[in-house]
């Protein structure tokens, strides 16, 4: 991900927000390998403490996987802007 | 006689978070304690947490629809989303299961990660424990059947450390705060920098007396304890022109313009891109100065040129047509760099800095020139060198320029030459400006004043002779009036622009273009709207 600050308060919570969305089960890790943390929660996200310009992983599974990911894609390369 | 005017003022020290003046008696804010009404059953401790927990998200609901600012916002949501996440309650309620007590339990639950962000290398997630110790703070409130401190106005608030929510909870007209806590890149630093409330950080709080007629000096970063009348009369004044000119800043939109309607353009002097993203660039006229070397300065390895093509390129686009004006690595002087300024400088003021040093070291100056002319064929993008001094300092700079467009064009990429202007900061470049090439001037306030009046800027005891002088004032005028003369743009970039009460001086001089740190827009700009014209 190319964000300025990294995974801040800010970023952590439209992040959370939006997989909360999702019925997918949704992990998020730092490297293809994992550890994987669950996505919906602010507390593990946060925990990350993941630097700008890192890279984001993330895993989904359920009935919605596969849109789930295209949005979290989008809001990650989209730099947490509001909208499109 | 009120006893206190027998009393000596002292002053007690600190950092500064945001500037400001406060006047006012001090008060002190206790932190909650761990009030424990005891025996209720498990399920009745359970409720008593959960009810406690869901009051203090509605508290942060409510505050969260009150709050105007994003950087509010955001803290309020991040402690919401904590609330509502069962990774932290969990713990807490699986203790209660346990026998534990509602309020121990949720400690016990929140400590471990407050003391996780204590320990985050990072000082921006390290400031986040004060988020969530104000979480804490709030749930125990709830759960003894307090609702939150009220802060009265006009009181300097001392503390240990002041949580987000109580800060945005309050009403801060005439107020200030200090903590021992704290740093100044916490959130309340942020919110308070963001409102104009002054606060000093790392105050031992330990002696300050609940009641105590104090002055807070938030400029200076200290608080004075039981002031003379002399003084608390000297703060007054002060805060009163601050409050005013942020009056004057607020209702403030549009162009800069003076009393008598002549329009001035006002432009920010940035380091980096971090530093754009909370200004909206509708509200000035450009970037007048873009300081290359911050991209240089700490690292392993010099910026490369995609990396910095990559930089200038995201500023023009923030810009969106208004003039981002970057200047070429200034390197040397009080800012030397590792691996590039010259170690040993005898004097380094006087030494191998700015133009001289990138003369010497074509490598690293040809990459940012070709970094340039990549980034200058969209935006609206000017290029000014440091530290000239002779003519031909800058014509081999337009020389060297040109090759790296050639280079840039024969492998095949886009390049253009933006405008090439100098800063005027040497006295000889000052006094001869009529003999350079350049396409724009933009004065450099600090080294000129410094070079002019021969004192170092650095050296406290002659903090009054390095002050812009008639001498200084006589060659600005000069300097302007030759770039009105040859239909050139003249701005200023120093320091010396962005203090509001040198403003009208610089009016005088000709000078309509400011440069100016983004805190001082609005004090610069209601500056200019004051101004009338040329006192006779």
């Amino acid at each position: 991900m190319r964000h300025e600050v990294g995974l801040h308060a800010r970023p952590s919570v439209k992040l959370t927000k939006l997989a909360k969305a999702f019925e997918s089960k949704i992990d998020l890790g730092l490297s293809p390998d994992g550890p994987w943390i669950d996505a919906k929660s602010i507390v593990k996200v946060m925990a990350t403490k993941a630097p700008k310009d890192s890279t984001i992983y993330f895993c989904a599974e359920g009935t919605d996987a596969k849109a789930a990911l295209d949005a979290l894609v989008m809001l990650v390369d989209g730099d947490f802007q509001d909208g499109p | 006689m009120d006893h206190r005017m027998q009393r000596t003022a002292h002053r007690v020290e600190g950092r500064s978070a945001a500037p400001g003046i406060a006047l006012g008696p001090l008060l002190r804010l206790v932190t909650a304690k761990l009030a424990v009404p005891h025996s209720r059953s498990a399920a009745g401790e359970r409720q008593g947490l959960a009810d406690a927990l869901e009051a203090s998200r509605l508290d942060l609901v409510d505050l969260a629809g009150k709050v105007e600012d994003e950087d509010a916002e955001a803290i309020l949501s991040f402690q919401i989303a904590l609330l509502e996440d069962e990774n932290l309650t969990a713990p807490a309620f699986a203790l209660i299961a346990d026998g534990e007590v509602a309020g121990k339990a949720w400690v016990a639950a929140i400590d471990p990660e407050i003391a996780s962000y204590e320990q985050a290398d990072d000082a921006y997630f390290r400031a986040r424990a004060g988020d969530l110790r104000d979480l804490r703070d709030r749930v125990l409130r709830r759960l003894a059947g307090e609702a939150d401190q009220t802060v009265p106005p006009g009181v300097i608030v001392a503390a240990e450390d002041m949580p987000p929510s109580v800060f945005l909870a309050t009403d801060w007209r005439e107020g200030g705060l200090v903590v021992r806590r704290g740093s100044p890149s916490s959130h309340v630093a942020i919110l308070a920098r963001s409102r104009g409330v002054p606060m000093v950080v790392g105050v031992d709080i330990d002696r300050l007396e609940n009641g105590a007629d104090a002055v807070l000096d938030a400029d200076a970063g200290a608080l004075i304890i039981d002031p003379d009348p002399k003084l608390r009369a000297d703060y007054g004044r002060r805060r009163a022109e601050q409050s005013q000119a942020r009056e004057v800043a607020a209702t403030f939109s549009g162009p800069a313009l003076t009393a008598s309607g002549e329009p001035v353009q006002l432009m920010i002097n940035v380091t980096g891109l971090a530093e754009l993203r909370d200004i909206d660039p509708s509200k000035v006229d450009g970037i007048g100065l873009m300081r290359t070397e911050f991209l240089f300065q700490g690292r392993q390895k010099l910026p490369g040129e995609e990396e910095q093509y990559q930089i200038y390129r995201q500023m023009a686009e923030w810009a969106a047509g208004r003039p981002v004006t970057i200047r070429t690595l200034d390197a040397g002087g009080d800012k030397p760099i590792a691996g590039l300024t010259m170690p040993g400088d005898l004097n380094p003021f006087l030494g191998v800095r700015g133009v001289r040093l990138s003369l010497k070291r074509l490598d690293v100056f040809r990459l940012q020139l070709r970094a340039l002319a990549r980034a200058g064929v969209g935006g609206n993008l000017k290029v000014m060198i440091p530290m000239v001094t002779v003519p031909e300092e800058l014509d081999r700079c337009r020389v060297l320029f040109q090759d790296a467009i050639d280079e840039l064009r024969g492998e095949g990429h886009e390049a253009a030459m933006p405008p090439l202007g100098m800063m005027v900061e040497v006295p000889a470049a000052a006094l001869a400006v009529e003999d350079f090439n350049a396409d724009f001037y933009s004065i450099g306030s600090n080294d000129l004043i410094q070079y002019v009046m021969a004192a170092s800027r650095d050296e406290p005891q002659l903090a009054d002779l390095a002050h812009p002088s008639r001498a200084v004032f006589n060659l600005i005028g000069h300097v302007v009036a030759h770039a009105r003369k040859s239909g050139r743009e003249a701005s200023l970039c120093g320091d010396l622009a962005g203090d509001p009460q040198q403003v009208a001086s610089l009016l005088d001089q000709g000078l309509r273009s400011f440069s100016v740190a983004p805190g001082a827009l609005g004090p610069v700009r209601a500056a200019i709207a004051r101004y009338s014209g040329k006192a006779v």
